[in-house]
Formats: C-alpha cells, sequence, structure tokens
C-alpha cells in the first residue's frame, strides 16, 4: 500500500519536474498520468518491472481506493465561495445562468460530435 | 484547563484536525444520503457538503483560511487522483483506443464551446472583465483552472468556485439530458460530462457506469490540455 502510494506520488513528483524543466504548458499531474499508463504498459512487455507496486495489483488497488471518493477532493476548494460572497450577492444570478447555459451546450455539442464522428467512421470502414 | 468556556473551542477551531473532521463527516453524511437516494442527480454530496460546511463556517466565524489549514491534506490529493486516472485508463485501454478519432473530434468542438460559449455569455449577461476572465477555464479541473486564470492576471479564487459550480451543475443535468435526448452511448455520455464538468462529473460518471468514467477521465485529461493552450487566446480574441 505504501509502495502503490509512493509509486503514484513519485510519478507526480516527475510529472512536475518535467514540466517545470520544459516549461510546458500542461499541469504536472497529466504528465504524471501518462508516466503512470507507460510503466503499466511496459509492465506487460518486460516481466522484470513486475514487481513492488507494480505486481499483484498494488498501484491498481491504491488508485481505485483513491478515485472512489474522487468527488469528496474537490468540497474544500468549493467551500472557497464563502470568501466570494459579495460577488455572489452582485453577481450570482447572472453567473450561475451563464455557468449552465455553457454546461449544456458543452455537453450537447460534444456528445453530438462524438457520435456524428463514430457513425461516420463506421460508415467508412463498411463501406470499404 | 482555563476558566474560560471557550478556551477548548478556540484551541479545537486553530487546529487542523477539527476541520478535516468536519470535512469528512459532513462528506461521508451527504454521501450516505446520496446512496439512500439511489444517487439521485440532486442528492449530489459535493453539493451539499460545500453548502453545509460553509455555512457552519460563517455561524461560528471561522475564516476560509482557518479552515482550509485542516481541509488541504484532502485537497492535496487531488494531483495524487490526477495520476491514479491511469489505472482505469489502462484497463479500459482497448474500449478507449477504439474511439481515438470519434473522441479527438468530440474534444475539439467541446473545449472550444466551453470556453466561447461562456466567454459570450458572460460578456452579453454585463459582466465585468474581471469576472469575465475568471470564468472562461472553468470546464477544468480546479487546479489548472486556477493557474490559468493567475496567467490571465484574473482571480483564482473566483475561479475555483466557477469551476467547482459548474463540476456540480454538470453532475447534476447530465443524466438527465442524455436520458431526454436518448443517448445510450456511454462512450459519449461519459465523453461529454469530463470535457463540460471536469473531475465531478467524472466522479459522477464513474457512478452511473465504468465505461463513462473511463471515457470522462480521458476527456478530463485531454480537456486540461487543450483548455491552457485555448483559453489565452480565446480571451486576447473575444474578451475587450
Amino acid at each position: 500500500m505504501i509502495a502503490s502510494l509512493s509509486l503514484i506520488l513519485l510519478c507526480q513528483l516527475a510529472g512536475e519536474v518535467v514540466v517545470r524543466g520544459l516549461s510546458l504548458p500542461m499541469p504536472g499531474p497529466v504528465v504524471g498520468l501518462l508516466l503512470l499508463l507507460l510503466l503499466l504498459l511496459a509492465r506487460d512487455r518486460f516481466g522484470v518491472l513486475a514487481r513492488g507496486p507494480l505486481q499483484r495489483d498494488g498501484v491498481e488497488n491504491a488508485s481505485r481506493g483513491l478515485l472512489a471518493h474522487l468527488s469528496l477532493l474537490f468540497v474544500p476548494a468549493g467551500v472557497g465561495v464563502m470568501q466570494k460572497l459579495d460577488v455572489v450577492a452582485d453577481h450570482g444570478i447572472a453567473i450561475a445562468a451563464v455557468l449552465a447555459i455553457s454546461v449544456v451546450l458543452t455537453l450537447l455539442v460534444t456528445v453530438a460530435t462524438f457520435l456524428v464522428a463514430s457513425r461516420l467512421l463506421a460508415r467508412g470502414r463498411s463501406a470499404r | 484547563m482555563s476558566e474560560n468556556p471557550f478556551s477548548l473551542w478556540v484551541y479545537l477551531s486553530q487546529s487542523p484536525l477539527l476541520w478535516l473532521t468536519v470535512t469528512l463527516l459532513v462528506y461521508a453524511t451527504a454521501d450516505a444520503a446520496s446512496l439512500a437516494t439511489r444517487r439521485h442527480p440532486l442528492a449530489n454530496p459535493v453539493l451539499h457538503s460545500i453548502w453545509i460546511i460553509a455555512a457552519f463556517l460563517v455561524l461560528t466565524g471561522t475564516s476560509y483560511t482557518t479552515y482550509f489549514g485542516g481541509a488541504q491534506f484532502v485537497h492535496f490529493l487531488l494531483g495524487p487522483a490526477t495520476v491514479a486516472l491511469a489505472v482505469p485508463l489502462y484497463e479500459n485501454r482497448k474500449t478507449v483506443a477504439a474511439a481515438i478519432l470519434p473522441m479527438l473530434a468530440a474534444l475539439a468542438a467541446g473545449s472550444v464551446t466551453a470556453i466561447v460559449s461562456v466567454v459570450l455569455l458572460a460578456e452579453a449577461a454585463g459582466l465585468p472583465r474581471g469576472l469575465v476572465l475568471s470564468l472562461a477555464p472553468k470546464s477544468v479541473t480546479a487546479g489548472i483552472a486556477m493557474g490559468i486564470s493567475e496567467s490571465l492576471h484574473a482571480d483564482p479564487s473566483l475561479t475555483a468556485v466557477a469551476v467547482i459550480l459548474t463540476g456540480i451543475m454538470g453532475a447534476i443535468i447530465v443524466t438527465p439530458l442524455m436520458n431526454r435526448i436518448g443517448i445510450t452511448d456511454f462512450r459519449a455520455r461519459g465523453f461529454a460530462v469530463g470535457i463540460a464538468a471536469h473531475g465531478i462529473g467524472t466522479a459522477r460518471a464513474f457512478q452511473v457506469d465504468a465505461v463513462a468514467g473511463v471515457f470522462a477521465s480521458v476527456a478530463m485529461s485531454l480537456n486540461a490540455l487543450v483548455t491552457s493552450l485555448l483559453v489565452p487566446l480565446a480571451a486576447t480574441l473575444l474578451v475587450h
């Protein structure tokens, strides 16, 4: 468990180092995600890597534990709304309306594009 | 012990222990309520935890800084949890690889819609410039959105609030909306909520369907990359 958590933190740390070092315009944890994914894929190919947290579902179980309550992790930042009660009083309704419309539009455009693209691809494949 | 009956409160209210316990306890209760309503969208555990804790802090006259001293241990885990998304991605790699082209098309369309719509709507609503800029990165996960907001000289703490609010709205709306318009492809449903509502949407997607959760987490990671490039561009082109 500790070894698996260390591996996750190590990937994040390496991600931060890469991002800062190369001044990439992306977040460190996302690079950490890519590193862990590459490690898992490499393990399947090279047996020597399958040790410590990379064997018997070690890092897999630790990750599932972290993700089981992903929503909890957003609570502390969300409570920050109490610092912004003046903005909420002045523009709260407008902000809520703008965000709600934008969320619905984004959901509809994304889902429609996904479905149209996968149908076009399927048609292209069956036509060939 | 001191004679002052408030000394225990004064001591505890300054310690991380109390606020960490409050955060976990309120969330555990909200989550149990959500489970009891069979994950009804309106019983969203993040939404109810936030207002209950914020009300408690306001009533006890506790500052957010003091609260965050305890809650930061939970907040910190956002980073490792992002790294941990590699595991569901790895386990579903074949399903994801098979849908790579529709995903890229939906990513492009979705992230542009998320940014352009919020900027144009906020300007149409007559919101001040600083506020418009603070809302622009609202569809990516909190840490990243705050970084973008900072680089635009907007208000990062306001951005964090907009991000969480967007996430909650997306998580509440996605299931009824998709059922209403008859979308049954859980890859598409998950991907859409990951683009529109980042981690809170992804948490909701995992509650509904495992494949939807994986597509939501891929969408959320990809959107983090694209949005950090697009928002500065949109800010120069659209915000006056």
